[in-house]
């Protein structure tokens, strides 16, 4: 062809036959396309309408109603009240700096939420709704709806958000709610976390019963435009909400002992002496779960962190501390189980030589011939360093441990610490060290390593009240076990009950905790824990963080025992300040008008109830340093910062004891136990009830 | 019907391509007036509007003589680089990239314009080059020099979309003016040795892009994935008989997007279904078909170069645009031809049909003059 000369004909010829190729090429073309349209829109249809339909209806949960906490009454601990709230979903934010201006224009925030909510809104990942504003009156919630077109990310709606009637009191006892974090949604992968208005369990009983609380999430289906708009309605299923966890709180008790534990740092526990049920478990200062249901905000966040009450933390659980002569009684159990004859006395003349070293007695001037009652009533050292030499300490390591010291008990709570009952075989294991003297006489006096927790005092105090195997019980349930006898001589009980009847009511220690109710005596005994060794403070006065614990354990009525108490009051400067309170709550479960009207008394010296100091604290704060506060940390922070805090006192240190290991020999008696300046000159209880009232224990525990 | 009764004038026009065009433009008006919520603003009624008007300067297109064509081929294709050249320029002034003129009364794309244009060019150069140089290299260069200069403009804007449609245009122009074939097979080869190497350094990021999500929509369902993944979900929710006019619920509710540009053909196959589709594709065939059939039946070189020119062009904008919007090709942005609402298009391609009336008309014998 390429030789033959090109004429027209040929390339009209070629032209004729290319575009036939091109034509064939055309409808080659339209055939496939043609297919390609069967193929979606018939062979496919099925996965593409699915597609579609997912397109047009939006389904938007309803986070279901949380299950109430409730006491053993029914009254509720934690219930959810109707609010209306504004959230904002940060992928949906166009301008975070112009929506949060407008929203803060329109709810009136203040700056610190302001910077709060940046804070977070920085943190936050895609759906994640970060909530603005909750518990808003209908103005401002309609405020925010109106002006929605301008506001995109912005979600206005009405739900249920957490109430907790008793504010602070029940912080630690239920926990706290708040969103879910991305760690949350990552290990769940459910929709509904990032739910705005949904929150879980974040602390405690809210925790740890997340799933029994949660219900299920109700759900409203809408056909929306790509961009969110809803056209129209196409039906709501209702909310399943969540089922009730009922506790043997009593929620009237739970508050008035968080009101009467007052400005102090401490924690109370109150059990039922027949079923081991906890009717207040307190520790206070404390959070309100309130608030920080809503978030933690920046000034609050500063105004916990910085208190060296430590709200933070919850005492009954995770506070640890040296129980000081509340081991008495228990001692003393030991001592009758191993057959010693109560009537058996000691001479003291205020201290006993233990080998080349002198442990002094809390009352210097001595306590004359003391027997196991006296021993008790007067927490007369000397007679428990004498007779814990005889008896050894294993038997009253046995003894502690049969009436609940170092025991860890079942509660719905994360990390609790269970404290020490130290023996020979322990120190061992411990220290490679032998057991010495010194340990046992240190140890009779709840000093040294022995350390425990205030729910484990309340539990030794309702098992020497009832003698029996009593665990503490939190959560209602209707089939609970029968408690089985310690296999303690009732004459033994009977012994001690009457011994420590006498510290209230007869010549004993606490003369002032005796119940103003006709009838109903109350049994206790008083304790006074070292905090720091005498060579830095006596425990008194001086700096707060020096001053000695004060502990008190009691029963009620101490013939029949129905109620069991302990309170621990850090750094009270003795038992002085635990015994009242026990008073006090020990008179509500009896005569509830005669308690509170002790309380008003208080609580107008003190500045109001514990909302209204902390409203007061708040406001304070606020104004100090506003916005200035640094950022508030996100949820998996605080979680470390509160465990940081809760952890238990490893090891109890030298300083913290009172007659712990001897100092060097040139001058054990003063490194040890050195005469305190101002030595009590009145024995408290010698003259009655009536001189107690300044007691002024000496350190080595009253 | 019988000639008697009606107008010569009236009776010689090409009534075979104007009613199925017609019906495909009253088609589409539906289908924007859907697309608008059932609103005839602002879409269904201009579209049909400007078709009318289009139409009317398509007939005079097919009035015009083929001397007058042949001479202003050359001065027409200058003028179109010159204003590329504008473009452009006004665009590194304006600091940005700009493929408009705005005239004021209206916005003028030259490289839309240039579609044809180049169509028109090249089929004046082969009709003067001598029959004996066309297996030479005097048929080729010149042609390469004259696709060359629009194309990298086009290609400089950016506008790769545009500049395939002309480069298209151009080769299908070359293969059709009898140039050997063995040129388009090595053409072919070197295609697929430059081609990936192009992809790697020549093209731009977000070019690349789209090419990468055009192979895997799914991957990016929120990002450019989201435009093939939402058409390829109205198409195939539609089914055979489509969920009713009015009744598209993905670009109603906005989920589709361009749902009245370049997703039209999406739009109208959630609602009216396969059915829908294939009637399109019905007209588009009998449009096209028509066209290469006045292409064979032309008298002479330049008019048969110019009508299969213009037939290719046409066709270029509907395969590209409905493999686009099914899944077959990367996301360009080309409308589909007199569906799609857009003034620049509808000018283009009705440029095209007149001109392949004119072709028509340059054809039967005894025509004379303008009227």
């Amino acid at each position: 062809m390429a030789k033959l000369p090109m004429t027209s004909a040929i390339l009209t010829n070629r032209f004729e036959r290319r575009t036939f190729v091109l034509g064939l090429g055309q409808a080659g073309v339209g055939v496939l396309l043609a297919a390609r349209l069967g193929y979606l829109a018939v062979a496919e249809n099925d996965k593409y309408r699915a597609a579609s339909e997912s397109n047009r209806v939006n389904l938007t949960l309803i986070p279901p109603r949380r299950g109430w906490v409730i006491d053993r009454t029914g009254a509720p601990l934690a219930s959810n009240r109707a609010d209306f709230r504004v959230d904002l979903i940060p992928d949906r934010v166009t301008d975070p700096a112009a929506a949060l201006g407008t929203l803060s224009q329109l709810l009136g925030l203040t700056p610190d939420k302001v910077r709060d909510i940046r804070d977070k809104l920085e943190k936050a990942r895609g759906l994640q709704p970060v909530e603005v504003a909750s518990n808003l009156d209908w103005d401002k919630f309609a405020a925010v709806s109106v002006r929605l077109p301008e506001l995109p990310g912005v979600i206005p709606q009405r739900g249920f958000s957490r109430l907790y009637p008793g504010g602070a009191a029940v912080g630690h006892l239920v926990g706290y709610v708040g969103p879910a974090s991305a760690e949350d949604y990552e290990s769940e992968r459910n929709p509904l976390l990032i739910t705005p208005g949904f929150k879980i369990g974040k602390d405690g009983l809210e925790k740890h019963f997340e799933v029994r609380l949660r219900g299920v999430p109700g759900a409203r289906r809408v056909e929306a435009t790509a961009s969110g708009r809803v056209v129209r309605d196409l039906g709501t299923r209702e909310d399943v909400p969540g089922k009730p966890v009922q506790l043997t709180i009593h929620a009237g008790l739970q508050d008035y002992a968080a009101r009467r534990l007052g400005l102090e740092s401490g924690s109370v526990v109150v059990m039922d002496c027949q079923t081991g049920d906890l009717l207040a478990m307190v520790s206070m200062p404390s959070f309100d779960p309130n608030s920080f249901s809503d978030g933690i905000g920046r000034i609050e966040w500063k105004m916990l962190s910085e208190d060296d009450h430590v709200p933070l933390r919850n005492k009954v659980l995770r506070g640890l501390y040296p129980p000081g002569s509340t081991v008495k009684p228990m001692v003393a159990l030991s001592f009758l189980e191993a057959g010693l004859d109560p009537e058996a006395t000691v001479g003291c003349g205020g201290g006993l030589r233990v080998g080349n070293r002198v442990f002094h007695c809390w009352n210097r001037r001595g306590h004359g011939t003391v027997n196991m009652a006296k021993g008790i009533y007067q927490s007369c050292d000397v007679y428990f360093y004498h007779f814990a030499q005889k008896i050894g300490m294993d038997a009253i390591a046995a003894m502690a441990r049969r009436l609940g010291l170092g025991q860890s008990f079942p509660m719905p709570y994360p990390g609790q610490s269970f404290g020490t009952v130290p023996d020979p075989a322990w120190k061992q294991r411990k220290y490679q060290k032998e057991w010495a003297i010194y340990d046992t006489v240190n140890a009779t006096i709840g000093q040294g390593y022995m350390l425990v927790n205030p729910l484990q005092q309340a539990v030794m105090a309702a098992r020497i009240a009832s003698g029996l195997e009593l665990n503490p019980r939190l959560i209602m349930t209707r089939d609970a076990p029968r408690s089985s006898p310690l296999g303690l001589k009732q004459e033994h009980l009977d012994y001690i009950h009457a011994a420590m009847n006498e510290v209230v009511n007869g010549r004993g220690t606490a003369g002032k905790a005796r119940l103003p109710i006709p009838d109903v005596q109350m049994a206790g005994k008083t304790g006074t824990a070292q905090v720091v060794g005498l060579n830095i403070g006596n425990g008194k006065g001086g700096l707060w963080k020096h001053r000695d614990h004060g502990h008190f354990i009691c029963f009620a009525p101490f013939d029949k025992p129905r109620f069991a108490c302990a309170v621990v009051i850090e750094h009270g400067g003795g038992s002085g300040a635990a015994y009242p309170v026990a008073r006090d709550v020990m008179t509500y479960l009896f005569d509830q008008t005669k308690a509170l009207d002790v309380l008003a008394g208080y609580e107008s010296q003190w500045g109001g109830n514990v909302e209204q100091r902390m409203t007061a604290k708040y406001n304070a704060y606020a104004a100090k340093f506003g916005a200035s506060a640094p950022q508030a940390p996100d949820e998996a922070q605080a979680a470390q910062v509160v465990a940081e805090d809760n952890r238990p006192v490893s090891e109890p240190a030298a300083a913290q004891t009172a007659a712990a290991p001897p100092a060097p020999e040139p001058e054990p008696v003063a490194a040890s136990a050195p005469a305190p300046a101002d030595a009590p000159v009145v024995a408290p209880g010698s003259n009655g009830p009536g001189s107690a009232a300044q007691p002024a224990p000496a350190p080595q525990g009253q | 019907m019988p000639r008697a009764y009606v107008p010569s004038a009236l009776a010689r026009q090409p009534w075979q391509v104007i009613v199925p065009l017609a019906m495909l433009v009253g088609f589409g008006g539906a289908v924007l007036y859907s697309a608008a919520g059932g609103h005839f603003q602002p879409w269904a009624v201009t579209h049909v509007a400007r078709f009318g008007v289009f139409l009317a300067m398509a007939m005079v297109i097919a009035r015009i003589p083929q001397d007058w064509f042949k001479r202003a081929a050359l001065p027409i294709y200058v003028g179109l680089c010159l204003l590329l050249v504008l473009v452009e320029l006004i665009g590194g002034i304006g600091g940005g990239s700009q493929r408009w003129l705005n005239l004021g009364f209206m916005t003028l794309q030259p490289s839309e314009l240039m579609k044809p244009g180049i169509v028109l060019v090249l089929a004046w150069f082969y009709s003067v080059l001598p029959v004996g140089e066309t297996q030479g290299w005097r048929a080729i260069a010149p042609a390469l020099v004259l696709l060359g200069i629009p194309g990298l403009l086009v290609a400089l804007q950016p506008d790769l979309g545009t500049a395939l449609a002309i480069s298209f245009g151009a080769l299908v122009m070359m293969f059709l003016a009898g140039l050997p074939l063995r040129l388009f097979i090595g053409g072919g080869l070197a295609v697929a040795i430059i081609a990936p190497l192009a992809f790697f350094f020549a093209l731009r990021d977000y070019q690349r892009k789209r090419v990468f999500v055009f192979l895997d929509p799914e991957n990016d369902p929120l990002g450019s994935g989201y435009h093939i993944t939402q058409s390829k979900i109205a198409i195939g929710s539609g089914g055979l008989f489509g969920k009713g006019f009015g009744q598209g619920s993905q670009s109603h509710l906005d989920y589709l997007p361009e749902a009245h540009t370049d997703f039209v053909f999406a739009t109208m196959a959630e609602e009216w279904g396969m059915l829908g589709g294939l009637f399109v594709l019905a007209v588009f065939a009998l449009v096209l078909r028509w066209g290469l059939k006045v292409a064979m039946n032309a008298p002479d070189r330049f008019s048969r170069l110019l009508a299969a020119g213009m037939v290719t062009t046409i066709f270029f904008y509907v395969c590209i645009n409905l493999m686009m919007v099914m899944g077959l090709a990367p996301v360009v942005g080309i409308p589909l031809p007199f569906m799609s609402h857009g003034g620049s298009s509808m000018m283009t391609n009705m440029i095209c049909i007149g001109t392949i009336m004119a072709v028509g008309r340059w054809s039967r014998p005894g025509r004379a003059g303008l009227l």
